[in-house]
């Protein structure tokens, strides 16, 4: 994975802080001046999106590797540097905030109501953080984006959530510091092994990394591997350590839900495959069976607890951990057809559930209830809406022509084939996802939309009205999205394909015993324990 | 060759009619443009899916198979080999081609039937928009020529299958038939995906051509080509409705009545048996599998028809006469008369199309009334309806020369003498043929005989209009001559779907060394048999419903608990609530959600926090701010170093 050096401008870093500029802005204006506000946070925004499509289109597929690569110095006395490059893997997800950042403010307009102006900061802050997290290239600088994104996130739900907000932030906060601090010492742990190694000197730099990970001792591979893997597993999150999502969902205001589940849950899935897999891969070889036992679970837990849910928004967010399950496996098949279904199956996610929470969030900024029993018939009263529910839930589960087939096929045949799982029986157990997510999905539906329509025409108290234009338009953008991967996905797949390729290739090799390893002198990195 | 490289028109017509209707016509209400739309871009597939048949008969024999590609759809574009890469792309050859026509050409006709049954309905245009989107989704199953492709056209006329079902949304028990349908059918999409799975596991590959190539040269009876069979089979008896997945059909009656015949008669429920063939050379290494398709369709044949003899819903009779004749064409499938099966898909396309038409003509008569205990004596309300509904029960009867006789006919013959058949399944076939042609009669007798037994005060029985007749006229007709294309070889004549077809299927024959069976003695023989069983069953229906109307509620009474069973469909939907539906919530709820989530997990957590809340507590009285007591605490320290460093 060596860098090419074919685009040397700046656009990459001009993606990660453009929005930054907006902040500025509204550094300067008042919470009161609220439409201004908004034009703002939409203009920086909408802004950003043009200027990652440079990204999209220079990216060059058939070349591969890392591009838009920039370095420079920080903190030279550790090596450290602010080094940040994209491969197929973070251009899709970059281009996923990209799109749902301005998608999620404009689609909650009116949702908002008080501290306008301190609500799009944190919006905006936590999109820096985010691309940044996809696009870091140093491990260090890596952590700072990943810490960075913690603050805005707990505060978008502490401060503009609902009733239990509190609880559902300290949650929230509490289960991702406790993986990231074991990860940061896991970082920490990895420059010095670095320096261990013959002429070698602390680094965070990962490129440099990827050839030191790979040749530490068994027992220090796993040991990291794990305190990643912790990290980005209750990002994902992984049965059992998703029970901050629901109560996180239910509190956040609906864009908090949108980029949570469109783009904050990915990053659990790409830690593992930028990370996890190819600087232990030793260890994520020995923890394959387990890991993809637990993506299994998560999948079918996943699903048979949505399918039980009353309120709605907690029920896609149980989809969630079962939809990030296939990612899960996918990654965990170690298959060419495993991975890039789980990279696309990455941005479907985010599509079609941050569709879903914002479609959520519409009608109850209506009714002001999100509880099922609550519904009954809407589709009378509010036709457009239910059509669009209905295309965007068929997304979801899979219907094929729909973006969420894709990824899911793929995922599950890589999962299915993967000779390195040992058995098809993950394949089979999680392919009953395919079912239950048409039970929750159209049973949900059902209830909500279908049927006899109120007779005193009111939902939770309030008269309703259809979605109307702006709602409409930011719907048809998701929908082309997601009609355009589910007929040609080759658009992103070719883009990914690279990566796939470099994991498989690197895993193979691995498997192989063909890894070149300091075999005879492994690196004793804390004295008795590499044995 | 002109036609074939334009045949992808074929499936893009529906597809172009689809957007237009959906994308324009919520705005221009217009029946009569958006009818013409959606009828015209149909009948110009059916005129495409023409042309394509007379290039393809006269080309050679082998020269008539052709497959076109259109753009890569999935794969890992990873550019390994042996990795997954599948392309939108079509398959033309004589099995595709002719399913294509009777897709086309029967869905033609209900598309121009729609016309005047939809009239007035203020979804309109959006019933137009899912036919349309229906025919595109049924041909790319049709016409796909990789697994993938076929699986998007299965789920699409799934989904198709869905909204038609739950088309008037507002009434309570659509949605539920709707959502019924479309979990049952993914229970067996889940068998096509593993099934899928395990093709590209074991051949590399997911296209028609080279997965079908590879078989050819594989062992027989292999544990993988088992399950692959087997896995495929699942997922047929869900869309086409076989024991045990049959129960959404009958539900799923509760769309409108041309629906029922599009997609639950004529087309999409075929889609089963079609898959099978296409697999044919596949299913010729799994010979058990075909045992066990042959027993799950016979059974189902019988299974179906005993219900069937006692609905009184219009709708409902015809939908477990469906099942039932489903249960003929996998009958076929597994004695491996192929085209025995794929022709009784063709006529029963023609008078299942017809009836279910028919049936809607006397709903739309009879002001939305569907129980026929409260119809009778129809026929003078309702002539060209009548004339025409008789044709078709004739024709599924199975009384010659009518269509139903020579493909029921062949399947019956080739259940009996085929080298997978046996004389237990001519027995069972038979049985279901008695008992078709007696509940058909008295569907007949019901509805149109007899006294009026309908509130004259309020129903006002009349025809049809013309947009609605026609379209049985013609079915009719092709009800009454469509089996003569498949006359038995034995009369002498030539069986020209089994010429057609043949060259399709004569690999998975050859494979399972089938012999072709001469007797003609013996097959007249049972022709003749089978003819007087459907005779007796309508003599049956006739003796008992003419004139001895008291015998059946006395046979209801004698027999009550059999008849209660039957009424009540073997109270299989009950038993699937109990033993599947309701342990499942429940244990969701209580066990995983309640239980798992919020005490373990969630208790861990909290717990976790509360510890650490105390101990902090606690702790914290320790920073008392006093400096003197921190110097205390540091020298205790170093004291207490210095001495493990000396003593330990």
């Amino acid at each position: 994975m060596e860098p090419t050096a074919s685009m040397t401008s700046s656009i990459l870093s001009w993606t990660i802080f453009l929005p930054l500029a907006g902040v500025v802005v509204l550094a300067a204006m008042k919470n009161a001046q609220v439409r201004s506000v908004k034009i703002v946070g939409c203009t920086a925004s909408v802004v950003t999106f043009a200027v990652s499509l440079f990204l999209w289109f220079g990216y060059d597929a058939a070349a591969g590797g890392f591009q838009f690569v920039e370095r420079v110095a920080w903190i030279s006395s550790l090596n450290i540097s602010y080094h940040v490059g994209i491969d197929g893997l973070s251009l899709l997800l970059i281009l996923l905030t990209t799109v749902l950042t301005p998608l999620a403010l404009i689609g909650t307009w009116n949702s908002i109501t008080n501290r306008v102006r301190d609500y799009t900061i944190m919006i905006l802050v936590l999109e820096v953080a985010m691309v940044g997290v996809f696009a870091a290239l140093d491990l260090f600088l890596f952590y700072v984006f990943w810490e960075a994104m913690l603050i805005p996130m707990v505060f978008i739900i502490g401060m503009w959530g609902g009733q239990d907000r509190v609880y559902a932030a300290v949650k929230f906060f509490l289960y991702t510091l406790v993986g990231s601090l074991l990860m940061l010492v896991a970082i920490l742990a990895l420059g010095y092994a670095a320096s261990q190694m013959p002429g070698g000197q602390f680094t965070t730099n990962l490129l440099d990394l990827y050839a030191v990970g790979p040749r530490l001792a068994s027992s220090i591979q796993l040991w990291m591997f794990l305190a990643f893997a912790l990290s980005f597993a209750i990002k994902v999150p992984v049965f059992p350590l998703h029970t901050w999502l629901p109560d996180a969902h239910v509190q956040a205001p609906t864009a908090g839900s949108v980029l949570l589940a469109g783009v904050l849950l990915k990053m659990g899935t790409f830690g593992f495959m930028r990370y996890c897999l190819p600087l232990f891969p030793e260890a994520a070889l020995r923890a394959m069976p387990y890991v993809a036992t637990l993506a299994v679970i998560s999948i079918v837990y996943g699903a048979l607890v949505a399918m039980v849910q009353t309120d709605i928004k907690k029920l896609v967010a149980y989809s969630s951990v079962s939809h990030l399950g296939f990612v899960m496996l996918g990654i965990f098949s170690m298959t060419e057809e495993g991975m890039q279904g789980a990279m696309i199956q990455m941005v479907n996610h985010g599509l079609s559930t941050g569709a879903l929470f914002l479609l959520v969030g519409m009608v109850y900024d209506r009714t002001h209830t999100r509880t099922i029993d609550d519904y009954g018939g809407l589709a009378k009263v509010m036709p457009v809406f239910a059509a669009a529910f209905l295309f965007i839930s068929l997304s979801s589960i899979g219907l094929p022509g729909l973006n969420g087939f894709v990824g899911e096929f793929l995922v599950l045949l890589g999962a299915f084939r993967s000779t390195a799982l040992h058995s098809t029986a993950y394949a089979a157990i999680a392919a009953t996802g395919v079912i239950l997510s048409a039970v929750y999905m159209l049973w949900m539906y059902q209830r909500v939309m279908l049927g006899p329509t109120r007779e005193s025409g009111k939902y939770g108290g309030n008269y309703v009205f259809d979605i109307g234009r702006r709602e409409i338009g930011v719907l048809v953008a998701i929908a082309v999205l997601v009609v355009w991967i589910g007929v040609y996905p080759a658009s992103l797949l070719t883009k990914s394909a690279g990566t796939a390729r470099n994991l498989i290739h690197m895993m193979d090799q691995m498997q192989r015993g063909q890894m070149p390893r300091y075999a005879e002198s492994p690196i004793e990195l804390l004295p008795g324990t590499a044995r | 060759m002109p036609m074939i490289s334009n045949a992808p028109l074929i499936v893009l017509f529906p597809l172009a009619g689809f957007l237009l209707i959906g994308l324009l016509g919520w705005k221009y209400r217009n029946e009569l443009v958006i009818g013409i739309v959606g009828s015209g871009v149909i009948f110009l597939s059916f005129a495409t899916a023409v042309g394509v048949l007379f290039e393809m008969a006269s080309l050679p024999e082998e020269a008539r198979r052709s497959t076109v590609q259109l753009f890569p759809w999935i794969g890992t574009f990873t550019g390994t080999s042996g990795s997954l890469g599948v392309s939108v792309g079509y398959q033309f050859d004589q099995l595709s081609i002719l399913m294509t026509l009777i897709v086309t050409g029967v869905g033609f006709l209900i598309h121009v039937y729609s016309i005047g049954y939809m009239h007035g309905d203020k979804g309109y245009w959006r019933f137009f928009t899912y036919l349309n989107l229906f025919i595109f989704a049924m041909l790319n199953l049709v016409l796909a020529d990789n697994f993938v492709l076929m699986f998007f056209g299965w789920e699409g006329v799934g989904l198709c299958s869905y909204l038609l079902i739950g088309f008037w949304y507002e009434k309570t028990f659509t949605g539920d038939a709707a959502k019924k349908a479309f979990i049952v059918n993914r229970i067996g999409d889940f068998g096509f995906l593993l099934g899928m799975f395990l093709i590209m596991r074991t051949f590399d590959s997911l296209s028609f051509t080279s997965v079908m190539s590879s078989a050819s040269v594989m062992p027989t009876g292999t544990p993988v080509m088992f399950w692959i069979a087997l896995l495929l089979f699942v997922g047929a008896t869900g869309k086409s409705a076989q024991i045990p997945l049959f129960v959404w059909l009958p539900d799923a009656m509760a769309g409108p009545t041309p629906v029922s015949a599009l997609i639950h008669a004529a087309t999409m429920v075929t889609a089963g048996v079609y898959m099978v063939a296409r697999c044919a050379p596949l299913y010729a290494l799994a010979p058990d599998v075909l045992m066990i398709v042959a027993i799950v369709g016979a059974a189902t044949a019988v299974f179906a028809a005993t219900i069937g003899l006692v609905q009184n819903d219009i709708k409902k009779v015809l939908a477990y006469s469906t099942i039932s004749q489903l249960g003929y064409m996998f009958l076929a499938m597994g004695v491996a008369a192929f085209s025995a099966g794929i022709f009784h898909v063709m006529t029963h396309a023609f008078f299942k199309a017809l009836l279910f038409l028919g049936s809607g003509a006397v709903i739309h008569g009879m002001h939305d009334e569907q129980d026929i205990q409260k119809m009778g004596g129809l026929k003078k309300y309702l002539p060209v309806t009548y004339a025409t509904f008789v044709v078709g029960a004739i024709a599924i009867a199975g009384i010659p020369p009518f269509a139903g006789f020579f493909s029921k006919d062949e399947i019956l013959w080739n259940a009996f003498s085929s080298e997978l058949g046996s004389p237990v399944l001519w027995t069972v076939g038979a049985l279901g043929a008695v008992l078709t042609a007696f509940y058909m009669s008295r569907l007949v007798i019901l509805t149109f005989h007899g006294k009026e037994r309908f509130d004259h005060h309020h129903v006002h029985p009349h025809e049809a209009p013309k947009t609605m007749t026609v379209p049985l006229v013609v079915l009719a007709g092709l009800s009454f001559v469509g089996g003569w294309l498949g006359v038995p070889a034995s009369w002498g004549l030539g069986n020209v779907v089994e010429d057609w077809l043949n060259p399709v299927f004569e690999p998975a024959r050859h494979k399972l060394m089938l012999a072709e069976h001469e007797s003609h003695a013996a097959e007249f023989t049972l022709m003749t048999i089978s003819v007087v069983l459907a005779a007796s069953g309508i003599y049956a229906a006739w003796r008992w419903y003419v004139q001895h109307t008291d015998v059946p509620d006395r046979i209801a009474g004698k027999f009550a608990r059999t008849y209660r069973i039957l009424l009540n469909k073997y109270y299989v939907d009950e038993a699937y609530d109990a033993v599947v539906v309701r342990p499942t919530q429940t244990a969701s709820d209580k066990f995983l959600w309640k239980g798992v989530d919020v005490i373990i997990i969630d208790g861990a957590v909290n717990g976790t926090a509360k510890v650490i809340a105390i101990a902090a507590q606690t702790v914290r009285r320790v920073q008392t701010g006093v400096a003197q007591s921190y110097a205390m605490v540091i020298v205790a320290g170093i004291v207490a170093v210095i001495a493990a460093l000396l003593f330990i």
